[in-house]
């Protein structure tokens, strides 16, 4: 078991690697474009693209670019943005990612907890009143565009009700770093987290729901009756233990790439600065420095949340172990 | 008796119409006896089995009819107290080995699950008791076999481990559908050999499924023949296996290929195919196929006779 979680990391950087070679090679390798004029931006002078020039290694060969820029990222972090004239790249993303993660991680808390409880319980009473009101809920939730979502809150809350006993709690728009200020963090967050987690709370309630039906069709559900076991028992311990696995799965994929920067919209709504709305800007001014820099971070946590996924996967279950 | 089944009807709402499953079965089983049922696919042998466990659990399902376990009405049972009798008095074992164990579990941890629904015992007693039952089961090293999943256990290991689940809580009934039918031959053997000696061992009863007449040879003290959802003949292994009455018995005993002798070129079939459950003929289900049909035939024959009973009107009349 551990030589198969050594190997999935194994893999992990291997990945890593070639993600890092492709974006680079798009960015710069791409015929017919002179990267230096790509990163000094819109009416460089000659001076900025002789500058840049040197800085990047362009004068040299192909495979020294690449681990220049490697260098820039990763080991001394001084690649600096041309556009924002000599703005520090990698300190710019990593102010970012502590607002990201705060946003994705509280929404996906909500989202799980809430996503098992209305699959479980619409499997429970499937087919009853329950089970439809609950799924048309989640529809619901589904079909509520977040940007939309998002203003509608920021309108009760912000204005419309804010005056109320109801929305009076709620701080301006912005974020505070959980280090200095615990209760504004949390209470800043509180409506972005409900905001972004309800599409998900939908789409994983449905699946979850689809997925413990299926299982309760399974023989061994049948073995389990027969057993004499409560169907509450059934329901938890047998078929909702053998839907987590697909469960899992779709989460690694959505949180990944949540984190990479898939959180846009809910940060541009409620004015977080975070890792998507930092991309957004860059790529309005072609800021590329920027761009290779987020896409190589977005990139790296997909991959890492898959790799914790397979992990999980593995503890899950126990005929993925051997295989 | 241990069990008394009489007139059980089992029919399911489909949008076609209403498919009768069973149609007025009635049986009984002695304490510690082995009742075989045979028949074809859809003649209602697990339905049958499955009505006597509770687990018709389709909401279209019709049951009428009463079934008696030591006196007890198991039709119209609540489910608690149904759930009680189940896995303890009476248990299950299914056909298929490979989906019939969850597969994310360990061997023991499922036979210990069951135990403790229905004993107060400690984890650590429940387990040494799987252990020991997966060492009366015939299986080897079972302290490491009780740590191996579902899926790392061959199909005959699996078959073992769940008759071992069977058996964890000492029920008076045992009911199998079609124990060995998914298995090897060699290892059928094995199975039935095992199932024999468990059943002097612990006098449970059994009820068990199968099309395979070498298995009810084997196994099985009467033998009830199924077909259409009625029972067509039912007596003592002997009385059946060398002087069948029915047509249709006669019919299935004759498709067995014999053993010695010169091979015959084609194997006995019977010709036609079973009737569908939505429109079954009027008068005897087995007439458009029956070789020894009469103008009687058109009504249903009643099953007559106690010891050797028979659903036809030729055996009625000798």
């Amino acid at each position: 078991m551990i030589y198969a979680v050594l190997q999935r990391l194994g893999q992990m950087v291997f990945v890593m690697v070639g993600i890092s070679l492709l974006v680079f090679l798009i960015f710069f390798g791409t015929p017919g474009v002179d990267p230096a004029a790509r990163i000094a931006g819109r009416n460089a002078s000659p001076e900025v693209l002789e500058a840049v020039r040197i800085s990047f290694g362009f004068d040299q060969p192909f495979y020294i670019q690449y681990l220049t820029m490697m260098k820039k990222i990763f080991i001394t972090g001084d690649l600096t943005s041309f556009v924002n004239r000599g703005w520090e790249v990698v300190p710019a993303v990593l102010d970012t990612i502590p607002v990201t993660l705060s946003l994705v991680l509280g929404a996906a808390v909500l989202w799980i907890i809430f996503s098992l409880i209305i699959g479980v319980l619409a499997a429970a009473y499937r087919d009853t009143w329950i089970d439809k009101i609950l799924m048309i809920l989640g529809l619901i939730g589904i079909s509520m565009p977040v940007y939309w979502l998002g203003e509608v809150m920021n309108l009760v809350t912000q204005s419309r009700y804010h005056d109320t006993w109801l929305f009076s709690w709620v701080p301006p728009l912005g974020y505070k770093p959980l280090s200095e200020d615990p209760k504004g963090w949390f209470l800043t967050l509180v409506i972005p987290w409900f905001t972004l987690s309800i599409l998900y709370i939908g789409l994983y309630g449905r699946v979850l729901r689809a997925s413990i039906t299926e299982a309760l069709q399974e023989d061994y559900i049948r073995t389990a009756r027969a057993k004499g076991l409560s169907e509450t028992r059934i329901l938890l311990r047998h078929a909702l233990r053998t839907s987590l696995i697909s469960f899992v799965t779709l989460f690694g994929l959505d949180f990944g790439a949540l984190v990479g920067g898939s959180a846009l919209l809910t940060e541009v709504v409620f004015g977080l600065q975070g890792v998507g709305k930092l991309t957004f800007d860059a790529l309005q001014n072609l800021d590329l420095p920027i761009i290779m820099t987020t896409v190589l971070y977005a990139s790296f946590f997909v991959v890492v949340a898959n790799a914790i996924v397979d992990v999980v996967y593995i503890l899950l279950d126990p005929r993925v172990r051997t295989a | 008796m241990i069990l008394q089944v009489r007139d059980l009807k089992v029919s399911f709402r489909t949008e076609q119409g209403l498919v009768q499953a069973i149609d007025g079965v009635t049986f009984d089983v002695r304490e510690g006896e082995v009742l075989g049922i045979a028949g074809e696919s859809g003649s209602g042998k697990t339905v049958t089995l499955l009505a006597v466990m509770g687990l018709i659990t389709d909401p279209n399902a019709i049951i009428t009819g009463s079934i008696q376990y030591r006196g007890r009405e198991l039709v119209g049972m609540p489910a608690r107290e149904m759930r009680d009798l189940r896995g303890r008095e009476i248990a299950m074992i299914f056909q298929d080995p490979m989906t019939a164990l969850t597969p994310v579990y360990t061997i023991g941890w499922q036979i210990v699950e069951q135990i403790r629904a229905h004993q107060t015992i400690s984890r650590r007693a429940a387990w040494d008791k799987a252990v020991a039952l997966l060492a009366e089961v015939n299986i080897p090293k079972p302290e490491e076999a009780a740590h191996r999943y579902p899926h790392q256990l061959s199909g005959g290991m699996r078959q073992r481990a769940v008759i071992a689940m069977a058996l964890s809580c000492n029920p008076a009934l045992l009911v199998a559908d079609e124990p060995t039918t998914a298995l090897d031959v060699t290892v059928q053997a094995q199975i039935l050999d095992l199932l024999r000696k468990l059943q002097k061992t612990h006098g449970s009863a059994i009820v068990f499924i199968t099309h395979d007449l070498g298995v009810m040879a084997e196994l099985a003290d009467r033998i009830m023949v199924m077909y259409a959802g009625r029972i067509v003949e039912r007596s003592t292994r002997a009385a059946i296996l060398a002087g069948p009455r029915h047509p249709y018995t006669r019919a299935l005993l004759d498709s067995i290929p014999p053993l010695d002798g010169p091979r015959p070129h084609r194997l006995r079939t019977i010709s036609g195919a079973p009737p569908s459950l939505l429109h079954l003929p009027a008068g005897c289900s087995f007439g458009p196929r029956c070789p020894q049909r009469v103008e009687a035939c058109g009504a249903k024959p009643a099953l007559t006779g106690t010891d050797h009973a028979t659903a036809c009107f030729l055996a009625a009349t000798p």
